[in-house]
C-alpha cells in the first residue's frame, strides 16, 4: 500500500484526465487504469457551455479521489492563487504543484516551485511538486514541508520515457522513505515499469493514454504494466553484470573431460 | 458597469461579485473567483464590491495533466 499524506492508495497508476477523444473514453479508461487517483484542472467557465460543470459531474460518478493542479502556471502568485481556487472547487487540500518556467520543455521553475511549496504548505496544503530530478532541489522541497515528490520522466507529453536514469536511479537512493511518483513524459508500458521496477512509487500518465489509437486498451496496460514493476521490484530484481554465467548448471556436461 | 470577465469585457449592474455572477449566467455553478488577481471564496462574494474595470476570473473544473 502508498500512503500519500495519510491516505492510503492501492493503485500505483495515476491517470490524468485530459486530451481524451470524449468523456464516455475518459471514464472507460480510468475504469481500465483501476485508478484511484486522477488529476484535473481548473480553466475559465462559460456561463453559456458550463463545459465544467459536465466535466466535474463525471468525474464525480466515477469515484475516484482528485489531484487538481496548477497546470499554465508560470509564477508564483498565480499558482498559490490557483491552488487556493482548486482547493475550494475540488474540497480537497492536494494540490500538484506546476510552476512553468520553460514554453518548449515545459521544464518546472523550480526556483519558483520552492517558493509557492513554502507557502502553500504553511497554509496546510499537501503539495505535490511536480520537480525535476535534481537532488537539491528534492532537498528543498521536503525542507519547505512537501512529504511527496513527483520527478519528471521526460517533458510533459513527449513520451521519451526515463530520460535521466542515472539521475533518477540517485534520487530514488537518496531518498528511500519518501514516496516519489514519476510525473510526465511517460509513452509506453514499459516505461512506467521500469520505473516501478527502479523502486518509484507510483507513475502518472496522461497523453500515452489518452492519445494511444484505444486508450482503454492502453489504460489497462499501463496497469498491468504498473503491477508487474511493482511485483518485480518486491522480487528482488538481480544486480546487472558485465560478463556471462551460464543459468544451466554445467556439472555433467556432456563431452567433457 | 463594465467589468473583465475571463478576459471578456461585459457589463452588470450589480456591484457585489455574488450579484454579478447571477446576472451574467453563472448562478448554481461550481466555479471559483478571484478579483484583479486575488482569490475571493464564495462566502466572501456577497460582501465583495466591483469597481468598474475590474479583472474577474471564473474558473471551473476542467480537464488536467
Amino acid at each position: 500500500m502508498l500512503k500519500l499524506y495519510e491516505q492510503t492508495i492501492r493503485s500505483r497508476l495515476m491517470l490524468g484526465t485530459a486530451r481524451y477523444p470524449s468523456p464516455a473514453v475518459l471514464a472507460d479508461a480510468v475504469r481500465a487504469a483501476r485508478a484511484e487517483v486522477v488529476t484535473v484542472s481548473l480553466r475559465r467557465e462559460s456561463a453559456g457551455e458550463r463545459a465544467g460543470q459536465a466535466f466535474w459531474s463525471l468525474v464525480r460518478e466515477l469515484g475516484v479521489r482528485v489531484l487538481p493542479n496548477t497546470a499554465g502556471c508560470h509564477a508564483v502568485k498565480e499558482a498559490v492563487t490557483t491552488a487556493h481556487m482548486a482547493r475550494e472547487v475540488f474540497g480537497t487540500t492536494w494540490i500538484k504543484l506546476e510552476v512553468i518556467g520553460e514554453d518548449d520543455t515545459l521544464q518546472p521553475d523550480v526556483f519558483g516551485l520552492v517558493d509557492a511549496a513554502r507557502i502553500l504548505c504553511a497554509e496546510g496544503f499537501e503539495v505535490f511538486p511536480y520537480t525535476t530530478e535534481d537532488l537539491v532541489v528534492a532537498e528543498r522541497l521536503l525542507a519547505a514541508g512537501c512529504r511527496v515528490l513527483m520527478p519528471w520522466g521526460a517533458p510533459i507529453g513527449s513520451g521519451r520515457g526515463l530520460n535521466n536514469l542515472f539521475g533518477l536511479t540517485a534520487l530514488r537512493a537518496h531518498f528511500a522513505d519518501v514516496p516519489l511518483i514519476i510525473d510526465a513524459g511517460l509513452g509506453v508500458p514499459s516505461h512506467a515499469a521500469r520505473a516501478l521496477e527502479l523502486g518509484f512509487d507510483a507513475v502518472l500518465v496522461n497523453t500515452a493514454v489518452a492519445q494511444a489509437r484505444d486508450p482503454v486498451q492502453m489504460a489497462a496496460a499501463f496497469a498491468q504494466a504498473v503491477e508487474a514493476g511493482l511485483a518485480a521490484r518486491q522480487a528482488g530484481p538481480i544486480e546487472p553484470r558485465d560478463l556471462a554465467t551460464p543459468s544451466t548448471p554445467l556439472i555433467g556436461t556432456a563431452f567433457r573431460g | 458597469m463594465k467589468i473583465l470577465v475571463n478576459g471578456a469585457w461585459r457589463e452588470t449592474q450589480r456591484c457585489e461579485l455574488a450579484g454579478a455572477l447571477e446576472e451574467l449566467g453563472y448562478g448554481g455553478s461550481v466555479v471559483s473567483t478571484a478579483v484583479n488577481g486575488e482569490f475571493i471564496a464564495a462566502a466572501l462574494r456577497a460582501r465583495t464590491t466591483l469597481a468598474d474595470g475590474d479583472r474577474v476570473e471564473v474558473l471551473a473544473p476542467m480537464q488536467g495533466g
